[in-house]
């Protein structure tokens, strides 16, 4: 139906994964770390990472 | 419930969900040119977006808050639900009923019954689902407006055309006018492709808060035994929360649902999980969408891989919170039910003013200030901690909240949200609940401006109209939809007794379905006037079975029924341990007075239908697909089998 759901997929999970990424360097504080994990910057990268490779999929799927 | 405190970071990934919704209804608007773009998305979708689709309208917020509450009530046992009540259904309406769906080029299941029945049975069908989907929607967005009300800390109200809006109604309208806005544009499409992303935000926004719970507990064995520790105290085995089949096995008194293995097998697992999968339109919907016959046969395939394992995504958290429950240490308890801050007022009050010596008249006195019982231990410890050190309001409020004896296990999922999640995931899971809610009202109304369009309006008041017409109808369905949902939303929070009887009535009506269904696609002897007058007759039997069944503890000393809600209001003839089992019971009679009805119905009326007729809607009148331009590994029956396997192995190893 004319649009590939991997661009807009792929381009949330990238933008918010970025952002937790980001938030987590940032903010160290001891509201922002889990039972001792800086959950927002691992889940971050996790997040950046499955959107990038949706917008892969995306891309070579053209 | 405490309000959340939202951050910046929270409130970004909130409307970065928002604006990509909407973004994807613009960008899908240019597509839709005819009725069949905008309603059924011209059979157009490929597999792996129909079948996350296809589990997704079934993964509204109610589930993801359901699941999770009674995996603290029932332990793994609540798995049930998908292993025994939804792979096996899935892989059936795979490999058997697609075929004559999707092959018959039946716009609804509805316009199926009628090519194999007659009006009448279509008509039945699509009026009952259509009204059914509204108040579906309407309970999914109260849900969701309540939530938020009750959540995010701003108290906001507005003044429209002389009308008072509060916080409930400007979160309901804003919820719903976002919904409406990206179906309106993008139709089926726009609803499948956002039920995609609900479903990687579900599984994205929650999976840290299993992992941080499991950590936090110590793991899955050292949660196994506090789950003992549980059942113990429950006065059942120590592996009533942690083992699926050995408690059911042993009967309906050993195991915390109160089911018996007939009920789960024969009720759950057959006439409940097959009439809702292999029947409801709302999820064969997202299948009939799917772009070629292959494609459509895979998508009930693919959506059973996440199915089989979401259980660890939504029961676990639950265990998580019962297990937490056992130690003293985590400071944590299951929220109990939601009291208003006047009622916590007057409990401090009371608290403060009554001699602490008397803790019975303390414990008293706070149970009728709050409207729920209290735990008179805390209550005495509460009193000596302000004797030694004057308490503070707020440490009074927070001990009062702590000793409520019942729990409200719809908060589970919340409060585990709120004890993991620091603010930026905190901002991606509750985004995965609302979207989950969002969603949910989408693939409603989607579902329901198509029966509208086509079943309802087409069918009996015009019938030769050009394309462009329905392609407008379809769109003001969708508008009435919403707007109805919104009514039934208000309904629903003003009257909860009337939304039960509504509910209780649908289940009547459910119950005796996949009969019809079953009936119709493989024994060609069928009649309409059998189907029509069978299915009425199972709705009649549900009804009566209500009226002469009830649950035990409905029952007062003298035997008498308590709450005529649930049932035994003719007559006690059997009462069961739980709702559970008497729905479970309930659903296998309606079942088998539907098929007897039906088959005794059919055998003395005449065949209005010839073989011909018949051909590509009845099993054996059909000429059976040919896989073999397939490789074996890709063919559904192949791939029906793997996974019925697998299915297999997770009840061992749970077992």
């Amino acid at each position: 139906m004319g649009l590939d759901i991997r661009w807009p997929i792929g381009l949330m999970f990238t933008l918010i994964g970025a952002l937790l990424t980001v938030y987590g360097m940032i903010v160290k504080s001891d509201n922002a770390i889990s039972l001792g994990i800086n959950i927002n910057f691992i889940w971050g990268i996790v997040l950046l990472v499955f959107g990038l490779a949706m917008l892969g999929g995306a891309f070579y799927g053209r | 419930m405490q309000p959340i405190q939202l951050h910046h970071i929270d409130y970004a990934i909130l409307i970065a969900y928002v604006a990509f919704v909407l973004g994807i209804g613009w960008t899908l608007a240019r597509y839709m040119k005819t009725s069949a773009d905008f309603l059924t998305s011209a059979r157009s979708i490929p597999t792996w977006v129909t079948g996350l689709a296809f589990i997704s309208a079934n993964l509204g917020a109610l589930e993801l808050v359901g699941m999770a509450a009674s995996g603290a009530k029932y332990g793994i046992s609540t798995a049930h639900f998908y292993w025994v009540g939804a792979i096996p259904a899935m892989i059936f309406l795979a490999v058997f009923m697609m075929p004559f769906y999707y092959g018959s080029k039946a716009r609804s299941v509805p316009e199926y019954l009628k090519m194999r029945f007659d009006g009448r049975v279509r008509l039945l069908n699509s009026f009952a689902f259509a009204v059914m989907t509204i108040f579906a929607s309407g309970i999914s967005m109260n849900a969701l407006a309540k939530l938020l009300a009750n959540l995010l800390p701003w108290q906001m109200s507005l003044n429209v055309l002389g009308f008072h809006l509060g916080s409930y109604d400007i979160y309901l309208w804003i919820s719903s006018i976002i919904v409406l806005l990206y179906v309106l544009k993008g139709g089926l499409t726009s609803a499948i492709y956002t039920e995609v992303l609900q479903f990687f935000m579900i599984v994205l926004g929650f999976a840290p808060v299993v992992y941080l719970g499991l950590k936090d507990v110590g793991g899955w064995h050292s949660m196994n035994n506090s789950l003992q520790t549980v059942a113990t105290n429950n006065g059942y085995a120590a592996d009533a929360w942690t083992s699926a089949w050995k408690p059911l096995i042993a009967g309906s008194a050993h195991n915390p649902m109160g089911v018996d293995l007939f009920a789960m097998l024969f009720g759950l697992g057959f006439v409940l999980s097959f009439g809702y999968w292999c029947t409801n339109f709302l999820v064969v919907q997202r299948a009939m969408a799917a772009k070629n016959m292959a494609a459509a046969r895979n998508t009930p395939l693919v959506a059973s891989v996440p199915k089989m394992v979401f259980p660890f995504l939504v029961i676990v958290p639950g265990m998580i919170a019962a297990a937490l429950m056992t130690m003293p240490d985590k400071h944590y308890r299951i929220p109990p039910p939601l009291v208003s801050s006047e009622n916590y007022a007057k409990a401090v009050d009371a608290f403060k003013t009554t001699n602490p010596a008397n803790t019975e008249k303390m414990t008293q006195a706070i149970d009728e200030a709050l409207g729920k019982n209290v735990d008179p231990a805390i209550i005495l410890s509460m009193a000596r901690a302000n004797l030694d050190n004057k308490l503070s309001d707020e440490q009074i409020k927070q001990g009062l909240y702590n000793s409520i004896t019942e729990n409200d296990y719809d908060g589970v999922i919340l409060s585990l949200v709120k004890k993991y999640c620091p603010p930026g995931l905190l901002g991606l899971a509750l985004t995965a609940l609302l979207a989950s809610f969002m969603s949910g009202m989408a693939g409603n109304v989607t579902a329901f401006n198509t029966v509208f369009t086509y079943d309802l309006y087409q069918a009996n008041f015009a019938k030769n109209k050009s394309d462009k017409h329905y392609f407008w109808v379809g769109k003001f369905a969708t508008i009435g939809g919403i707007v109805l949902s919104i009514a039934a939303a208000y309904f629903a929070s003003q009257y909860n007794n009337a939304m039960d009887i509504i509910q209780l009535v649908f289940g009547f009506v459910n119950a005796p379905l996949f009969a019809t269904f079953l009936l119709g696609m493989f024994w060609k002897r069928t009649t309409a006037t059998g189907a029509f007058l069978g299915l009425f007759g199972g709705i009649g039997s549900s009804a009566i079975f209500h009226a002469l069944t009830t649950v035990k503890s409905n029952l007062d000393a003298s035997g008498h029924v308590v709450n005529v809600m649930k049932g035994g209001y003719i007559h006690v003839v059997t009462a069961f341990p739980s709702e559970m089992a008497q729905n479970f019971w309930l659903a296998a009679f309606a079942f088998i007075a539907a098929f007897v009805l039906t088959v005794g119905i059919s055998l003395v009326t005449k065949r209005t239908k010839t073989d011909a007729e018949l051909k590509g809607l009845v099993y054996s009148l059909t000429p059976k697909i040919v896989d073999n331009n397939q490789p074996w590994y890709q063919r559904p029956a192949v791939l029906g089998i793997v996974l019925l396997i697998c299915c297999v192995i997770l009840n061992f190893i749970f077992w």
